[in-house]
Parts: structure tokens; C-alpha cells; sequence
């Protein structure tokens, strides 16, 4: 089963509570889609890593043939093309790689050529397979690192989890495509439940089942629970706002491998999650 | 001598659009005829890389200088490749960037920033 976890804001617990889940688990694959900025493997410390650079397809001219026709420069809706001084211009960092001036250029006077916008790492931490996607800095998607990640998912794990980039965008939709179940991450902070509102109706609109993790629960009103009994979504777990946790945390160790409380917690919330999705 | 101004209206008292890839029209003037000419910026609905649509039309309307308050890299790398000069204005309308143009008494526009990149204006 792929179980994606996500929270509209950043900061609230994606990574802490897919990194203890997957820990919890005999065996799992880890997947970390926050391209722009992994964290994961920081925990897992992943050994045997094996990396992949990944490419798009970006157009090359070869000047001899072009004959300055522009039929590539009106098609691109980008605007990734140029014609000035009798010579084709191209905007790489423009360029969304859909391949079409090279398709339409009567002349074939372009041809496709690779661009490395970052890398794909592999490796193995104990219980857990780590993979990781790793956007290099200044590009402008990392959709084709996450569709690699994804694609790349041998069929066998019973558990695979899908860390997600924050925020309810392409990046994070592509994380979730496939994904069986959803789990939400909230805080109890009016800036959080209003994000978490973001990802929520993303979920809803792509028809995904989900829950809800509550983080950093403490003593009071807390807005996002409110949130969810109102809308009638699952709490799937509590974590506590805890002094502890967030010792083992910042000190990167996965709380499920370091504290028997914890290894309770978060192995009666994968019971849990298992059980929704196989509803 | 044609310039390029970027305006709000299709008319010489327009106002200076604050954005030259997003501007609604482009003000093509002749300063030896006093002709003026207003192209419909197609590049202002575009889902990006307005400002290098923006550049292309004024490079094709075979001007010398662009007139405008401001204007992002890929635009720049586009009209300096047509060796046009790009001059910053200074007044609020298009009419009274033309007469101080004449007058030589607008500089080159020396700050290109970065590109907006399909995060609005800010």
C-alpha cells in the first residue's frame, strides 16, 4: 500500500511522521518527495546509497538548418524561444520540456539535448529502503525527480511511504497520484488549520481516503481538531507537544528506534492506518 | 528614430504600464514622422515568459530604443541581443517620456531585475 503524507504548511510533522512509520514497520520503503528541500535521510542515515542523475529535455539549434521560419517561437506557450539579429534564442530555464518546436520545426533544425536538474538517491537504513529526490537549486520543477521516484517503486513492500512537498501544488499533487491513502498532518495553530484546509480539499478533490495525524497536541482548544470534527474527517493519532520528541528530533534520531513509548505510538497508528486503507 | 513604450492605453497621454511584459499595449512612436502606432501585447495573457513575447514584438516593430519603468532579465537578453538601448523613464506618461527622450535627458535603464516568474507583481 502507498501511503502519502502530507500537510499544507511546512514544519508541522510530514517528515516526522512518515520517517517513525515507516521505522515502525518489519519492512517499508521510505520515499522522500520534498525535492527542494529532503530531510528525510537525515534520520534514516541510509547506507549503500547508489545515485542517479536525472535529465529533461530542453532544444538545441543547430544554426545551419534554421531558417528562421519562427513556427517554433509562435508554437512554445512558454515563450521559451526567441528570433533575433537572424538567429534562434532559447530560454532554458523558460522550457517545460513538452518536445513541440521540435515536432513542428519543418527544417529539423532542433533536436533534444539533457539538462541535469538533480538526482535520485537510493539506500537501505536497517528495516527501511531510503529514496530520495534531491532538486538542484535555481530549477524550476521538480515534477520529473518525483515521477522518477515514483515510477521507480518495484512492486513487492506492503508499506510504502510517500513524503510529500508542503503545500497543496502540482509538486504535491504528482506526490499523491498514486497514492492509496492520504494522511494529513495538522497543527494546532489558525495558520496551520488554514493551510491544512488547502490539502484537505485537495485530497477531496482527488478522491483520496484519508486521516488525520494531530501534532504537537497540547493541553486546550486545538483549532485543527475543531476543524475536523466539524468537517467529520478521521483522527487517525495524536502526538503530544513533547519535550522529548523534540530532543530526538532535532538530534535527527527517529524517536520509534530510540523511545519504547514512542515505538507504542507510532506502531498502533500504522494498525490504524493499515486497517483504513484496506477498507 | 521608432521607440517602444509600454502603455495602459491605446492612446499618446497614457500612462506608463508598470510592466513592460505584461502591458496591455505597446506604443510604437516615430520621432522623425511624430506617427504613433499601439500593438496589442499578446504576451500580456501569457502563462510565462511574457517578457521575452513582450521583447519580440517591439524587436519586430524594428526599434531602436525601449522606453520603460522596468524590465526583467530574459527581456533584456532579448532586446540587447537586437542591440536596442533600453532607457528608463521618468515620467508618468508616455507622451512626456517622449519629449524628455528628445531632450537626451533619460538614462539607461542600469537596474534589470530578476523576473516576477509567475509570481505577480511585487
Amino acid at each position: 500500500m502507498k501511503i502519502a503524507v502530507l500537510s499544507g504548511k511546512g514544519g508541522t510533522g510530514k517528515t516526522l511522521v512518515s520517517v517513525n512509520l515507516a521505522a515502525a514497520t518489519q519492512t517499508s520503503v521510505y520515499i522522500d518527495c520534498d525535492v527542494e528541500e529532503p530531510n528525510g535521510y537525515l534520520f534514516f542515515r541510509p547506507e549503500g546509497v547508489e545515485e542517479e542523475e536525472i535529465a529533461i529535455k530542453i532544444p538545441s539549434v543547430d544554426e545551419q538548418l534554421c531558417n528562421g521560419c519562427r513556427i517554433c517561437v509562435d508554437f512554445c506557450k512558454f515563450n521559451a524561444l526567441a528570433y533575433i539579429n537572424g538567429k534562434l534564442k532559447i530560454f532554458n530555464e523558460v522550457c517545460h520540456s513538452c518536445g513541440g518546436c521540435i515536432l513542428f520545426c519543418p527544417e529539423k533544425a532542433l533536436s533534444e539535448q539533457d539538462k541535469v536538474i538533480g538526482r535520485v538517491q537510493k539506500g537501505t537504513s536497517e528495516n527501511v529502503t531510503v529514496n530520495t529526490g534531491i532538486l538542484n537549486i535555481g530549477e524550476a520543477s521538480g515534477i520529473p525527480i518525483i515521477k522518477k521516484l515514483l515510477n521507480d517503486i518495484l512492486p513487492g513492500p506492503e508499506f510504502i511511504f510517500i513524503d510529500c512537498p508542503p503545500g497543496s501544488a502540482c509538486i504535491a499533487m504528482e506526490s499523491i497520484r498514486d497514492a492509496d491513502y492520504c494522511i494529513l498532518v495538522a497543527e494546532p495553530t489558525l495558520f496551520g488549520v488554514h493551510n491544512f484546509n488547502m490539502v484537505y480539499e485537495l485530497v477531496k478533490l482527488f478522491d483520496k481516503p484519508h486521516g488525520v495525524v494531530l501534532n504537537k497536541c497540547l493541553e486546550g482548544k486545538n483549532p485543527a481538531e475543531e476543524f475536523c470534527l466539524e468537517k467529520g474527517i478521521r483522527i487517525l493519532g495524536r502526538i503530544p507537544f513533547d519535550n522529548e520528541l523534540g530532543l530526538l528530533n532535532s538530534n535527527a534520531q527517529i524517536a520509534v528506534r530510540e523511545n519504547e513509548n514512542y515505538k507504542m505510538l507510532f506502531s498502533a497508528l500504522l494498525q490504524i492506518v493499515t486497517e483504513e486503507v484496506q477498507k | 528614430m521608432r521607440i517602444a513604450i509600454p502603455v495602459d492605453e491605446k492612446s499618446i497621454d497614457s500612462s506608463v504600464c508598470q510592466s513592460f511584459g505584461r502591458a496591455p499595449y505597446l506604443l510604437i512612436y516615430d520621432t522623425d514622422s511624430k506617427a504613433s502606432e499601439f500593438i496589442d501585447n499578446k504576451a500580456a495573457v501569457s502563462q510565462g515568459g511574457a517578457g521575452i513575447k513582450a521583447a519580440q514584438t517591439v524587436v519586430d516593430a524594428n526599434i531602436s530604443a525601449l522606453l520603460t519603468p522596468r524590465c526583467g532579465e530574459n527581456a533584456a537578453q532579448v532586446i540587447k541581443g537586437a542591440s536596442i538601448k533600453i532607457y528608463k523613464t521618468i515620467d508618468a506618461t508616455a507622451l512626456g517620456n517622449i519629449k524628455v527622450f528628445i531632450d537626451g535627458e533619460l538614462s539607461l535603464l542600469d537596474e534589470i531585475h530578476p523576473g516576477f516568474h509567475g509570481r505577480g507583481n511585487r
